[in-house]
């Protein structure tokens, strides 16, 4: 039966790389002196899956290369050899570089790389100084080849293919010849099950076989034949020297049809991440329990929408059911709502997807610095929007790569410090509102105030004699073209840092805090929407125009009386509110169209966020508070300044989302607060 | 050059197309009927601050949002009021590997007629700088000319700039045509 496997390569793809990041995260958790059996287990485990997948798919430089692995790992498995920091790293490498050779593979282009012929190197030679320090079952130990038991042993399978094995292309035929390369075998066919012909399906497999191996070839290496096919099949392997079971083998499960893995699965396997970078526009695993919730709620949908077309049927609508249209619009904005709602959940993700990167990215630079780091994470189950957590990875690998660099000391310094030498990373995510919070605290030196202050001046991003808090000294870090370090480092210090890392959470409606206290650590809390889908927002009408405001930038709106007005320019106005001046900006100028209010006394002042500055916005009317679904301008226009996006209002009209920095680009205000203290 | 000869490539290609034709200012329009994705009577638009003044703003189009063109505005012809036979023809463009939906204002649909590439003949050379390649042809039908639009070129570059002194072009178009007609 000819299969055309190319269309399976991309499940071979995504499983290899969610086995990788197993391997990766379990490999980092080993305690190299005392391995975890089932930590070792899982490795192995992730190993083999991806040599058995490449192999079916003749991606032989994969499979060979992993066959080395898996060599190794058994025995560390078996207890035949020592787990050691040097097995550690060279594993850890290899995930490395299995990852690029499957990125190579995706791309379809040829895999070049010196390590990987360093690496087949490190690994022959560690198997091969196996012989001299185990010192129970030996043999040929020089090369990567299998174990073996000294005597032939006589194995009885007990071979029973679940009935759809044919449909799937398995052939038992060619496992049968595949065994009889491990040695002498008798095959018994067992046809007692086989219906009467007028029952019998054509594709259906009704047999089943008992087979008689003798081989002095392991049992795993017996399984290996029916690996593809043990979910479907039941398999009892007996030794015929003691009749005793040895191993029994009983999984019967039934082949997924969808893309989906139900959540006892997600359980067995909490670190299966999402490819980070595919070349097409990625994938999302959702538990079938997610996808049961939406079609239960389409169904609900569907008998409201036939209740309600019933009702349209008649021709005259008396009061009776007048009232049950009623509760059917009713039944059906309810289930509107929660659809949106599962459809929502479908995007959602717990962080650990994120923050999975992280224990790796802290070892390596760890060790590349000299310092010692624990690092923590906190609140891995709280759940985000996938567009959110992709956008977010960047920024908070390097405010990780800040603290590691520029917040934490030496363990030298750190004891003269008084503090313990281990230094600490904390990576914590929770829900607060309609936001998801996400700290990054180290308890490291925290930020030079005097450096940053003297930079600062040096750059010309302050004067000398203004007068600035701690605090808004902290800030100038934000500022473009600020970085202290003190030479350009691989790790950071190119000048583009901080700058970027906020404006890339601007992007996302978000926001950057930082609290620093000197020598205690510094504390970065991002905050985020946790959609970029649905946003809370306040209309605002402007003349004939209905604008959306996003609730979270939304201080408290007011009437301003004439005496607390200042003009500084002709165009420039500010207000003053609890001793603050706020620049406003006029909606209706900037957007040049016509208001029914053209003065700020008249209308209504809105005190809104921008940029972590106080701006207030001129608009004529507040309307209601709704949540709006964002729509994309640019998919069919261009990007508008001033407006981020556009959603539909329930009548069915367009109404513009006001992106608040961009307005205040717009209306050139962005240093009048300056002018004007 | 290159784009050049891909048109008349394209030309020679369509042995026979169907066209959507319409009117605007008594001249008559056509655009290629596959591009066309539906016809639909003017409504109100949400006004998009700050852009040129022929883009009349957007419009929800069954959850998308889609912008709305005026062609004489981006003609530089003299606007008219909307009325009750204004229709927005609603065009799938293509840019790039991508495609944008856009509705386009026009004073009234006319036709569908197949159009054989021998009928087609280029559109003159004004000899100056201005950009016609969003100019398929002109053809003729029974006694009329129709000005064949290539909508990709026309909205697929950019929607932004405006193509003043266009009128005066299709009026000197409008002054060949007997030319055309004779050979």
């Amino acid at each position: 039966m000819e299969i055309d496997l190319s269309q399976f390569s991309q499940v071979f793809f995504e499983e290899s790389l969610e086995g990788l990041e197993s391997m990766e995260s379990e490999l980092l958790k080993l305690e190299v002196n005392q391995p975890d059996d089932e930590s070792i287990n899982t490795i192995f485990r992730a190993a083999h899956s991806i040599k058995g997948g490449s192999a079916t798919f003749g991606f032989t430089q994969v499979a060979d290369y992993t066959h080395l692995l898996e060599t190794l790992l058994d025995e560390i498995r078996d207890g035949r050899r020592q787990m050691t920091t040097d097995h550690q790293d060279m594993l850890l490498l290899s995930v490395d570089l299995l990852r690029n050779m499957i990125d190579a593979l995706m791309r379809k282009v040829d895999f070049e790389d010196p390590l990987l012929a360093q690496l087949e190197t490190r690994f022959t030679s560690a198997l091969a100084q196996n012989s001299s320090d185990s010192e129970e079952e030996h043999n040929s130990a020089e090369s990567s080849s299998e174990e073996s038991t000294p005597r032939n042993t006589t194995w009885i399978i007990d071979f029973q293919p679940g009935i759809d094995i044919l449909r799937c292309g398995n052939d038992p035929s060619l496992m049968f010849n595949e065994l009889r390369l491990l040695g002498e075998l008798e095959v018994i066919l067992v046809d007692s099950t086989l219906p009467d012909f007028s029952d019998m399906d054509p594709e259906a497999c009704y047999l089943h076989w008992q087979l008689t191996l003798v081989t002095d070839k392991p049992l795993e290496q017996i399984k290996e034949v029916f690996e593809w096919v043990e979910d479907e099949c039941t398999i009892n392997y007996h030794q015929e020297t003691d009749t005793q079971v040895k191993e029994q083998v009983e999984e019967v499960g039934a082949p997924a049809t969808i893309e989906t893995s139900s959540s006892t699965e997600v359980i067995a396997k909490p670190k299966a991440v999402a490819p980070a970078k595919t070349p097409d526009g990625g994938s999302i695993r959702v538990s079938i329990e997610k996808i049961d919730l939406l079609i239960n709620m389409v169904g609900e949908l569907v008998i409201t929408q036939a209740m309600l077309g019933q009702i349209g049927q008649q021709d005259t609508i008396d009061e009776e059911s007048l009232l049950s249209m009623k509760q059917g619009l009713e039944q059906l904005a309810s289930h509107t709502r929660d659809l949106q709602e599962s459809v929502m959940q479908i995007r959602m993700l717990p962080i650990s997807f994120a923050f999975n990167r992280f224990p790796r990215l802290v070892r390596d630079i760890g060790q590349q610095l000299g310092k010692q780091v624990e690092l923590i994470l906190k609140g891995e189950d709280t759940e985000l929007d996938k567009t959110v957590m992709e956008k977010i990875v960047d920024p908070m690998v390097h405010l990780v790569r800040n603290s590691l660099d520029h917040g934490l000391e030496t363990p030298e310094v750190r004891v003269g410090k008084g503090k313990p030498e281990q230094g600490s990373i904390t990576l914590n995510a929770f829900h607060q509102g309609g936001n998801i919070i996400i700290e990054i605290i180290d308890d490291g030196a925290g930020l030079d105030t005097q450096l940053i202050h003297k930079k600062a001046i040096d750059k010309g991003l302050v004067t000398e004699d203004e007068e600035l808090s701690e605090d808004a000294i902290h800030q100038l870090i934000f500022k473009a073209g600020f970085s202290t370090a003190e030479a350009v480092s691989d790790l950071s210090g190119r000048g583009v840092g901080m700058d970027v890392v906020r404006r890339n959470i601007h992007e996302l409606n978000g926001t950057i805090e930082l609290k620093s206290v000197k020598d205690k650590g510094s504390r970065f809390t991002i905050r985020l929407p946790l959609t970029l889908a649905i946003l809370d927002g306040q209309l605002v009408r402007v003349g004939k125009h209905t604008y959306v405001v996003p609730l979270v930038s939304i201080h408290e709106s007011l009437q301003v009386e004439e005496q607390r007005i200042n003009r500084i320019s002709e165009s420039h106005e500010l207000i003053r509110l609890r001793e603050e001046y706020l620049p406003v900006v006029k909606v209706f100028q900037e957007f040049g169209h016509e208001a029914d209010f053209q003065e700020i006394r008249d209308g209504l002042v809105m005190v809104v966020d921008s940029n972590n500055e106080k701006i207030g916005l001129l608009v004529d009317e507040l309307l209601s508070q709704q949540q709006v679904v964002i729509k994309s301008l640019e998919d069919n226009y261009s990007k508008v300044p001033g407006v981020s996006g556009a959603t539909i209002l329930g009548d069915g009209t367009v109404a513009l989302i006001i992106d608040i920095s961009g307005l205040v680009a717009l209306a050139g205000i962005a240093n009048m607060k300056e002018h004007a203290a | 050059m290159t784009q050049t000869t891909q048109q008349e490539q394209a030309i020679i290609d369509d042995i026979s197309q169907q066209y959507l034709t319409f009117i605007m200012a008594s001249e008559e329009y056509g655009v290629d009927i596959l591009s066309v994705q539906e016809i639909r009577g003017w409504e109100a638009t949400t006004i998009i601050p700050n852009s040129p003044s022929h883009v009349k703003g957007v419009i929800n189009l069954r959850g998308t949002i889609v912008p709305i063109i005026d062609l004489r505005q981006r003609f530089g012809i003299e606007t008219l009021e909307y009325g009750a036979t204004t229709v927005v023809i609603v065009v799938k463009v293509a840019i790039a590997s991508d495609h944008k939906v856009i509705g386009i204002v026009v004073d009234a649909v006319s036709d569908v007629f197949s159009v054989n590439h021998s009928d087609v003949r280029c559109a003159p050379d004004f000899g100056d700088e201005t950009d016609l390649g969003f100019i398929k042809g002109l053809t003729n039908t029974e006694d009329k000319m129709v000005i064949l639009l290539d909508i990709n070129k026309l909205l697929g570059s950019e929607i932004l700039p405006e193509a003043s002194q266009l009128s005066n072009l299709i009026h000197n178009i409008d002054a060949q045509q007997p030319q055309v007609v004779n050979e």
